[in-house]
């Protein structure tokens, strides 16, 4: 049986602000097989957009397997509030949440919140792996088992497996724990766009630190490449860099209005042996160009073996074929939230 | 006295919060975190006709003596990305969330909400709330920065900006248009943009405020759709009331643009005897040994571990400096409340944990499905409110019977809606689409 592809597709929509339109989009991505969609965002007032967080956690209800990949910037947002919302969509969607990872670079956003001027790139990307490392450590810092609702000593958590994150950064700094109890999949999937540009010699220093980001925080690269060669170097640097954990998806155009088309995305998508995972499609008209995938290319993908047969799992790292990571401070056993030590509610209730 | 038409009541739900008025060790009780806790409750309250569903906020988890409360339900998810999911699952409720405007920025929070009434057709809620606390300063980028003198000035003026950026919002479709950029230079904010949304469908999303001192009656009086206030008696509901309604004048508005809430918990029973039976089991179930020695340590400002919760109040003083307790408000007179408890405690001999039963009551009603819907109504008529957002002790179910059972007498007696009359929730309020400014 060949190596199944992991499909993706981003389902953005300018000018539409009804839940309907993007609730029908997932629908169509989720009966295509995908494992998630994403929606791209900004502080721009161009294009016209709701907040992307939002409107997947709108749809949430309304589907029951793809994965919802939001874009949260990390430039003029608050790391605490990014990490919390995450996690809230993860609930919302029983463990089918991700985060697009995106910097605020312009202009027009740095005076729509007059709080700081433009930054260079490189900066922007170091402190989005910051908020990465913030948000990461909130996931973390309740413990699975947490909540103990021991009735017989008063207590509702057993405090002991919440923890202080206590990141101090350049920009901003961190105390913890998170309000908000450790996630269905104990991280949502962490998603950064990478252009093969960045990963080539004389690299810009904000591709660089693109790449960096990606490389310490990134469970999926998306990534841009002009063709099937500069892809499969960029691909096989990125994983010499990363590790085999990491999935990369190369970004592809969908668009789809005619069989002739569909006919070449599908030789496209079966020539999966160019180092990546498979690929994030990008549709021109995504009404049009999802159902062709849904009704069309995807089936024909499955009939090779390419493509899985729906989804076997129930989570977006199910689909992905990622681990559920144990949270840091419960592997470590230390750090806990207060030095002082206290009976375990063994010794307690017993 | 004369005669005038009945006024209608209007509810919401207030979902279950990180506090000792929910009880937990409830067989009964559920996740309060999982989705389906609080679809159940959500969808409740809109088969009871509900105006709204309402989160609270809380950016840092309490700390008592330097360590997290671990007494009271703890955790809770984001409140907006709750509500749009919920806009998935109801129709018609009003989705409200409470949100910080010290800890947010306005182009940023605007557009959540903005993004919420878009995508729930016209149901988003903003509950504004202030806070300085260098405490809860720590999770973010600014810290505890503000002066508690400069927390309205930086409220109203964050309100202010998040209805001109509503305004700014693609005029397409719309009589009136033009470029509607916004150039705000204030004492707080240096903003210039616009939204990537056309305007919200309700205008601007209803507003809501929390604050019960002076400057917050006044801003709510300016700017606010919805008052949320705590005032348990007929007599001190009534003189908040005119007090509330009294300011309106002062900013051109009618007595009728701002609604009263109070929160109110409620317990029901077959009878008037057996439903105070229940409330005293919920009193004690919500205010435990632990939870009595939290409130005298909320008060005294010490450790009091070693205190018996069972015997008298504390013999030692007050500390009024003291920053034992985290993350929640801290009473503005430690020594003279102490004083006070002490009094009522010799008055009526009362050991610590009955004094605190007695004295941390929220306004309750209490009684058969027919007393709870004539005390709510004879509040209402009288002007102690304009309605209530009721607070049950049980996640999820602990609206249930009240919508079975007291909303239909409530219908009944015509001082409630047997159906949504509109889609939005200034619709269920009653409150007029504001004009572009």
């Amino acid at each position: 049986m060949p190596r199944q592809l992991h499909l993706s597709a981003a389902i953005d929509s300018p000018g539409r602000f009804d839940a309907g339109h993007y609730a029908d989009l997932a629908r169509l991505a989720e009966r295509a097989g995908l494992d998630f969609v994403t929606l791209d965002d900004s502080f721009t007032a161009e294009p016209r957009r709701p907040d992307a967080l939002a409107t997947l956690a709108r749809i949430a209800p309304l589907t029951s397997r793809i994965g919802l990949v939001p874009t949260v910037t990390t430039t003029h947002t608050e790391p605490f509030h990014t990490s919390i919302s995450l996690n809230t969509l993860d609930w919302v969607s029983a463990g089918r949440a991700g985060w697009l990872v995106g910097v605020s670079g312009t202009e027009a956003e740095a005076a729509a919140f007059g709080r700081r001027p433009v930054a260079p790139e490189d900066e922007l990307w170091a402190e989005a792996a910051d908020a990465a490392e913030v948000a990461a450590r909130l996931w973390d810092s309740w413990e699975d088992d947490a909540e103990i609702r021991d009735a017989a000593t008063g207590r509702f958590i057993d405090r002991d497996k919440l923890h202080y994150i206590d990141f101090e950064g350049r920009h901003f700094s961190v105390r913890g724990p998170s309000i908000t109890p450790r996630p269905p999949q104990g991280r949502p999937v962490v998603v950064v766009p990478v252009a093969a540009a960045d990963l080539a010699r004389g690299a810009s220093p904000g591709g660089r630190a693109r790449v960096d980001t990606a490389v310490r925080y990134a469970d999926v690269v998306l990534l841009d490449a002009p063709d099937r060669a500069t892809r499969l170097t960029a691909a096989t640097e990125l994983r010499l860099r990363s590790g085999e954990q990491l999935r990369i998806l190369a970004r592809l155009d969908a668009t789809l209005p005619d069989r002739a088309a569909e006919l070449r995305l599908i030789a496209e998508l079966a020539a999966i042996g160019t180092g990546v995972d498979g690929f994030h499609l990008v549709p021109a008209e995504p009404g049009r160009d999802l159902t062709a995938l849904a009704e069309r290319v995807a089936p024909a993908l499955r009939a090779t073996g390419l493509l899985r047969a729906g989804h076997s799992g129930r989570t977006l790292r199910d689909h992905l074929g990622l681990a559920r990571p144990a949270g840091r401070y419960a592997v470590a056993g230390t750090g806990n939230a207060t030095p002082a030590p206290t009976p375990t509610l063994a010794e307690v209730t017993r | 006295m004369t005669e005038r038409p009945l006024k209608q009541i209007h509810l919401a739900a207030h979902f279950p919060g990180v506090n000792n008025t929910t009880v937990w060790s409830d067989p009964a009780s559920g996740s309060h975190i999982e989705f389906e806790s609080f679809r159940h409750l959500a969808q409740t309250a809109e088969r009871g006709k509900f105006d709204f569903f309402f989160l609270a906020e809380g950016l840092r988890l309490r700390e008592t003596n330097g360590r997290i409360h671990d007494l009271d339900v703890v955790g809770r998810p984001e409140s907006i990305t709750v509500l749009n999911a919920l806009a998935a699952v109801t129709e018609r409720i009003g989705l409200a969330a409470t949100v910080n405007a010290t800890f947010n920025e306005p182009y940023e929070l605007a557009r959540r909400f903005a993004s919420l009434d878009h995508l729930s057709g016209g149901r988003a809620a903003w509950n504004v709330v202030t806070s300085s606390d260098a405490f809860t300063g720590e999770n973010f980028r600014r810290g505890g920065y503000l002066d508690r003198a400069d927390r309205y000035t930086r409220a109203a003026e964050f309100v202010e900006l998040a209805r001109k950026l509503w305004d700014s919002g693609d005029t397409r479709g719309f009589a009136d248009t033009g470029d509607a950029e916004v150039r705000h230079a204030g004492r707080q904010f240096e903003v210039r943009g616009r939204l990537s949304l056309p305007r919200p469908p309700q205008g601007h999303p209803v507003v809501i405020q929390a604050g019960d001192s002076d400057e917050g009656r006044e801003f709510a009086a300016a700017t606010a759709d919805v008052i949320f206030s705590r005032h348990s008696t007929l007599a001190d509901g009534q003189a908040f009331h005119r007090d509330v309604k009294r300011r309106l004048a002062g900013y051109g508005r009618k007595p009728d643009e701002l609604k009263i809430l109070p929160a109110a918990t409620f317990v029901l029973g077959d009878t008037d005897a057996d439903a105070a039976e229940r409330a005293a089991e919920v009193r004690r179930a919500q205010v435990g040994p632990q939870t009595t020695i939290n409130h005298l340590e909320q008060v005294w400002g010490v450790d009091l571990s070693g205190h018996d919760p069972d015997g008298p109040l504390p013999t030692v003083d007050p500390d009024p400096d003291s920053a034992l307790v985290q993350g929640r408000v801290r009473l503005p007179d430690p020594v003279g409340t102490a004083a006070r408890w002490r009094a009522l405690a010799a008055e009526k001999n009362l050991t610590s944990r009955e004094l605190v039963i007695e004295v941390t009551g929220r306004q309750s009603f209490i009684g058969s499905p027919a007393t709870v819907a004539g005390q709510i109504d004879h509040f209402v008529q009288n002007d102690a409110a304009d309605g209530y957002i009721l607070v049950p002790h049980l996640t999820p179910g602990g609206l249930d019977e009240f919508v079975d059972r007291v909303v239909p007498l409530l219908q009944e007696r015509g001082v409630f809606r047997t159906d949504y009359t509109g889609p939005t929730l200034r619709d269920h309020l009653g409150l007029p689409v504001p004009g572009r400014r």
